[in-house]
């Protein structure tokens, strides 16, 4: 048991190394930061100046080298664009996007479960003909398409919803939230909805496929043929089954949520990481982009993670395997 | 002579069940018509959206039916360049067509071959394979996709890697899985002890074997790299302005969807619905039809 963990956390460490190296390369070798950052006709002397500042002038394993030490200290560099410690622009960046993906992984379950067992249940009725067709649409429908049209209906016809932004913030431990004002709130829903649409399909196809196949399944025709009402069978029975995959989909998503977010970020100006990334690609901000892939890669490293110890704990053949 | 006369039995059995089902028929026909339409877009277009002599800056932004200098009406409008929508969306399909096609049909043949021989080798090459996968798989396809294209810049080929490398890892595990199940039966234990060579056997008789779930996987991932390629372009890290695919037309309407434009982000938008609902609509009775545990 205690060799497996240290074996699993040992390949995690080994992975985060190698996506360093990858991040980092893959971004030295996109486009040349100088000509971003100065002016075409500044003076040589200005250019040299620049370019040492930034070390840029360096050779490539050098700058791997200071790049690992200082990010073991904490420190990501400084942003090219907005001048300020890249570890401080993605701290103020964080709560926007976490909250965004919270709500939007929640409203997913909440309303994707119950639907999706639904139609499992009763795979030929009507009602369950309509939720898989509105989930297949889900699926098909790219998540940018949906924000444009969200805007269009609610923002400019309607009018009744804002077309972005996050709107009042109220500030809890240094951090701003918007789920606790109601301006916040209502900048909320659009963006929180569109986030979550995709993960809705999601769950309800992974409930009703769950559901069906356990319903055709010997365990429940003797349930049936002993009596047990319909309802106990499916809280007893089909809901407890369906509910292993769906929370380790609840934890993976989480993070894909936030992955994902990029898309609805700059379709709502939500200013979130995603805004962040998109924004620093287009202007070659090498720094921020670099503490965005690490930190994304570190996110779901260290999810797979905890889900790989979560079973080992809890699968008991996992754990005669490493107690061997 | 017994295989040639039950291989076309069972298609024709699977083509009868499929027929029976009005909607994913129609699905069918949906692709297969948009599909010779984008081949054909040279000859069905009224404008080459390339040319750019052709275009006319005064014709720019007219709503649909707008009759322009070209003296044919544009029936869906024109976006803020003059383009005649209808042939920008016909040359936008082919682009986005292409894309997925080609990024879904390279993942598969990386897919089919990595994974069947994973299978087919087994011991420690086929563990440290599948982890790998396993690790690929934990990040979701559309951050993948957006990394590599993001570090690559734009471009056509850039983008048909990304879109490869974003959905190999789905063929891999599908393969493996069912190649590892063809691996243990006994025909593929005789075919070995003929003795035929380790390479024929995964490619005449693990890999045909293992090839109904595969397709299934290939129906969707076609359909989402279509939706990742548009997304991407979207957002500025896909296509470069020179290949209008749908995403970009979409994207330049955009702006002009706030003051009450609505046609230049619509009508594109809608072909890429279609599109990829059909598509996925086709690939749900497919994965419905082949899938034995639904059968009772």
């Amino acid at each position: 048991m205690t060799a497996f963990i240290v074996h699993r956390i040992w390949q995690a460490l080994l992975v985060m190394l190698v996506m360093s190296i990858l991040v980092f390369a893959g971004v030295f070798l996109i486009g040349n930061p100088v000509d971003v950052l100065i002016s075409p006709d500044a003076t040589q002397e200005i250019r040299q100046q620049v370019i040492a500042q930034y070390g840029l002038d360096l050779p490539i394993w050098q700058q791997y080298l200071h790049f690992m030490t200082s990010l073991l200290q904490g420190d990501f560099g400084r942003s090219f664009v907005y001048n300020m410690p890249v570890s401080e622009l993605v701290a103020s960046r964080f709560p926007a996007t976490m909250e965004l993906a919270t709500i939007a992984v929640l409203l997913a379950s909440v309303i994707g479960i119950p639907l999706g067992v639904y139609a499992g249940y009763r795979p030929d009725g009507w009602p369950s003909k309509i939720i898989m067709a509105v989930s297949i649409l889900g699926f098909s429908v790219p998540t940018f398409w949906i924000g444009l049209m969200m805007i269009v209906v609610f923002a400019v016809e309607i009018g009744i919803m804002p077309a972005g932004g996050r709107g009042d913030v109220v500030s809890i431990f240094g951090m701003p939230w918007s789920f606790l004002t109601i301006d916040g709130l209502h900048h909320l829903v659009l963006p929180a909805v569109n986030l979550s649409l995709f993960k809705m399909a999601m769950m309800i196809r992974l409930a009703a496929s769950g559901t069906r196949e356990i319903m055709l399944t010997d365990t429940i025709k003797f349930a049936r043929a002993a009596g047990i009402s319909e309802l106990t069978i499916l809280r007893r029975h089909v809901l407890r089954l369906i509910s292993i995959p769906l929370v380790t989909v609840f934890g993976l998503e989480l993070g894909s949520t936030i992955a994902f977010a990029v898309v609805t970020e700059t379709i709502f100006s939500w200013p979130g990481l995603g805004k962040l990334i998109i924004d620093s690609i287009t202007s070659l901000d090498r720094p921020v982009m670099v503490a965005y892939l690490m930190l994304v890669s570190l996110l779901f490293i260290t999810i797979n993670l905890a889900v790989d110890l979560a079973y080992a704990v809890l699968d008991p053949r996992m754990r005669q395997r490493g107690g061997k | 002579m017994t295989l040639s006369l039950t291989k076309p039995r069972a298609g024709s059995e699977f083509w009868a069940e499929f027929r029976g089902h009005p909607a994913a028929l129609t699905a069918a026909f949906v692709v297969a018509v948009i599909i010779v339409l984008a081949i054909l877009a040279p000859l069905v277009a009224p404008q080459d959206p390339y040319d750019l002599a052709s275009l006319v800056l005064r014709d720019a932004r007219r709503p649909p039916g707008y009759v322009g200098m070209g003296g044919y009406t544009h029936i869906l409008g024109t976006d803020s360049q003059g383009r005649d929508l209808f042939s920008a969306i016909l040359y936008g399909l082919r682009i986005s067509l292409q894309m997925g096609l080609v990024a879904g049909g390279i993942a598969f043949a990386i897919g089919a071959l990595v994974g069947s021989t994973a299978a087919y080798v087994g011991g420690r090459f086929e563990a440290f394979v599948m982890r790998l996968i396993d690790l690929q798989l934990s990040f979701p396809a559309i951050l993948m996709a957006f990394v590599v294209a993001a570090l690559l810049g734009q471009g056509k080929s850039q983008l048909i890697v990304a879109l490869t490398f974003s959905q190999y890892a789905y063929f891999v595990r599908t393969a493996h899985g069912a190649a590892a199940a063809e691996r243990r039966k006994d025909y593929v234990e005789a075919a070995l002890s003929i003795p035929m060579s380790g390479w024929f056997v995964v490619t005449r008789h693990i890999l045909p074997n293992a090839l109904p779930p595969l397709i299934v996987v290939a129906t969707v991932q076609v359909a989402s790299a279509i939706s990742l390629e548009a997304t991407l372009s979207f957002l500025g890290v896909g296509l470069p302005p020179t290949e209008p695919s749908l995403g970009m037309l979409i994207s330049g309407g955009f702006q002009y969807l706030l003051s009450g434009r609505y046609w230049i982000s619509i009508y594109p938008g809608a072909a890429l619905i279609v599109l990829i609902m059909a598509i996925n609509i086709v690939g749900d009775q497919v994965r419905d039809q082949l899938n034995p545990r639904l059968k009772k």
